[in-house]
């Protein structure tokens, strides 16, 4: 792989700091008055999750991490491994739930995500930014309590758990955001 | 995007900005302070290292980067109290507190220490927010004087856990950062492992509740401030921070053209080894040098004292135009 000057940082980039997969996900110009200009950079480290902040000199090099999305499909869990599908070639891989974080919550079959692969093994997965999901199960709502945003809990059909609105019912299916993991919309009732 | 959309929620900033400017020329005017009108096309625009200077097409001008040459040249004409208050010009800073043009406020005081221009600093600041704000007090920071006052080592010791003594090697100040777990590339200057650490680890702590003076700058670091008496490792240079917000920079003056002459020099090989812009030398500031008395001056960004004093996240929005609106 390449390397990558500080200026040339943008978000979605993926670089290597200390031998790990980062992607960028915010940056800013900073400089001292009397000191050579910095890009204030904001990291997600793909393994773990995490954020973290560097301040990266200009001309100092990052080199590129090798990591590769491919649009692949949800198949099945099975024990702590979660599996998908190729669906061009029909190869099947499978991502431990370890690195998975959270994301396993908005999974349902054949859910399209992207898979993460660096050098070659698994390391995550990237979600749609919105999904829906079937509500499985839910306490009814309290007749006559109509203040606004009063919710409940909701179990969905991938095994999650969410707070909604009181008038969500047993069978309605939600629009949910994957980044906050919170409810939008009742897509169909 | 029309007009009003763009403007939409600056214009009571532009409004206080107007103010700002205003109580700035009061608060000098009342002190016997003469205004001076510096020049914008320069021969030398400075040979600092980081300040990369626009140049003027068809000419053998640049935009200035600071006016400090031509008013230490004041200084050595008998003039004793001067502030200047105008645009100064630094290509390739535009970022949330970056714009390649911006408003410089430069004051000097003949025959007084960098105390004295500490002083004028706190007063300046706490009388400009009255006069925009209605109040010295900004959430948790209170702007009133006395700021706290912090040297560099003391700074990067407390916040950095690092040792700064200003006679170390690069590569001993690397290791030290290292040591204390910052995450220090390879290579670089001294200055460059220094605003490493700096930028992480202390800057963002600086001037939350009160702002800070940070004095007593490590020798590398001098740009173009006089050593301290007794101790040849730091300089007489200030620095004040409030809300993480870099304001200014000052120092009691170097006047000694051979030692200045020799820092300029030294800063032209420099650029010249880094393949930058190597401007001329400003022959007739070197020259005004050994009349200028024992002095002391600052430059205070004013677009970052508008986004303290309005709480403002970006210099967009205490400017009328940011460079990426025009």
């Amino acid at each position: 792989m390449g390397s990558v000057e500080a200026t040339e940082l943008r978000t979605g980039l993926k670089v290597l700091i200390d031998g790990q997969p980062y992607i960028v996900i915010e940056r800013q110009f900073v400089k001292p008055g009397k000191g050579a200009a910095f890009t204030r950079t904001k990291f997600k480290n793909l393994l773990t999750g995490r954020n973290v902040e560097h301040n990266i000199r200009s001309g100092e090099k990052l080199e590129e991490a090798d990591v590769e999305e491919k649009a692949m499909a949800f198949l099945y869990k099975e024990g702590d491994d979660f599996v998908f599908m190729d669906q061009q070639n029909y190869e099947q891989v499978t991502v431990p739930a370890a690195t998975l974080d959270q994301d396993w919550r908005w999974l349902k079959d054949n859910m399209v995500c992207h898979v993460l692969f660096w050098n070659g093994r698994t390391i995550g997965i990237t979600l749609p930014n919105f999904v829906e999901l079937k509500v499985t199960h839910s306490e009814p709502g309290v007749k006559g309590d109509t203040s606004s945003g009063a919710t409940k809990p909701a179990t969905l059909e991938s095994g999650a758990t969410i707070n909604v609105p009181l008038f969500i019912n047993e069978g309605d299916t939600l629009r949910i955001d994957t980044r906050s993991g919170e409810y939008c919309e009742r897509v169909k009732a | 995007m029309s007009e009003r959309e763009r403007l939409a929620g600056r214009v009571r900033n532009l409004e206080r900005r107007a103010l700002l400017l205003g109580a700035i020329r009061r608060f000098f005017d009342e002190r016997g302070f003469v205004e001076i009108e510096a020049p914008i096309l320069v021969p030398s625009p400075g040979l600092e290292l980081h300040l990369d200077a626009f140049a003027v097409a068809d000419s053998d001008r640049w935009l200035i980067t600071s006016p400090e040459y031509q008013m230490k040249r004041l200084l050595a004409g008998g003039l004793e109290r001067i502030y200047s208050l105008g645009k100064v010009f630094r290509r390739g800073e535009l970022g949330a507190h970056h714009n390649p043009e911006f408003t410089m406020l430069e004051w000097y005081r003949a025959g007084a220490a960098w105390t004295a221009i500490a002083d004028d600093t706190e007063q300046l600041v706490a009388a400009a927010a009255r006069a925009v704000a209605g109040t010295t007090r900004l959430g948790a920071l209170e702007l009133a004087p006395p700021w706290d006052r912090l040297s560099v080592a003391e700074a990067m010791r407390q916040f950095a856990a690092v040792r700064v003594d200003g006679d170390e090697s690069a590569d001993e100040l690397r290791a030290r950062a290292r040591a204390a777990g910052h995450r220090v590339p390879d290579g670089g200057a001294w200055d460059d492992v220094f605003f490493g650490v700096f930028l992480d680890a202390v800057e963002p702590q600086l001037g939350r509740e009160r702002p800070v003076i940070l004095f007593d700058w490590p020798r590398p670091l001098a740009a173009l401030a006089r050593e301290k008496p007794g101790d040849p490792r730091v300089v007489e240079r200030f620095e004040a921070y409030a809300g993480g917000l870099e304001l200014c920079n000052a120092f009691g003056e170097l006047t000694d053209p051979v030692e200045q002459r020799a820092r300029c020099l030294r800063d032209l090989d420099e650029r010249r080894a880094r393949g930058l812009p190597a401007y001329p030398l400003d022959e007739k500031f070197l020259a005004a040098l050994a009349d200028v008395p024992p002095s002391a001056g600052i430059a205070l960004g004013v677009d970052r004292l508008a986004m303290l004093l309005l709480g403002a996240a970006d210099i967009r929005d205490v400017l009328a135009f940011k460079s990426d609106e025009l």
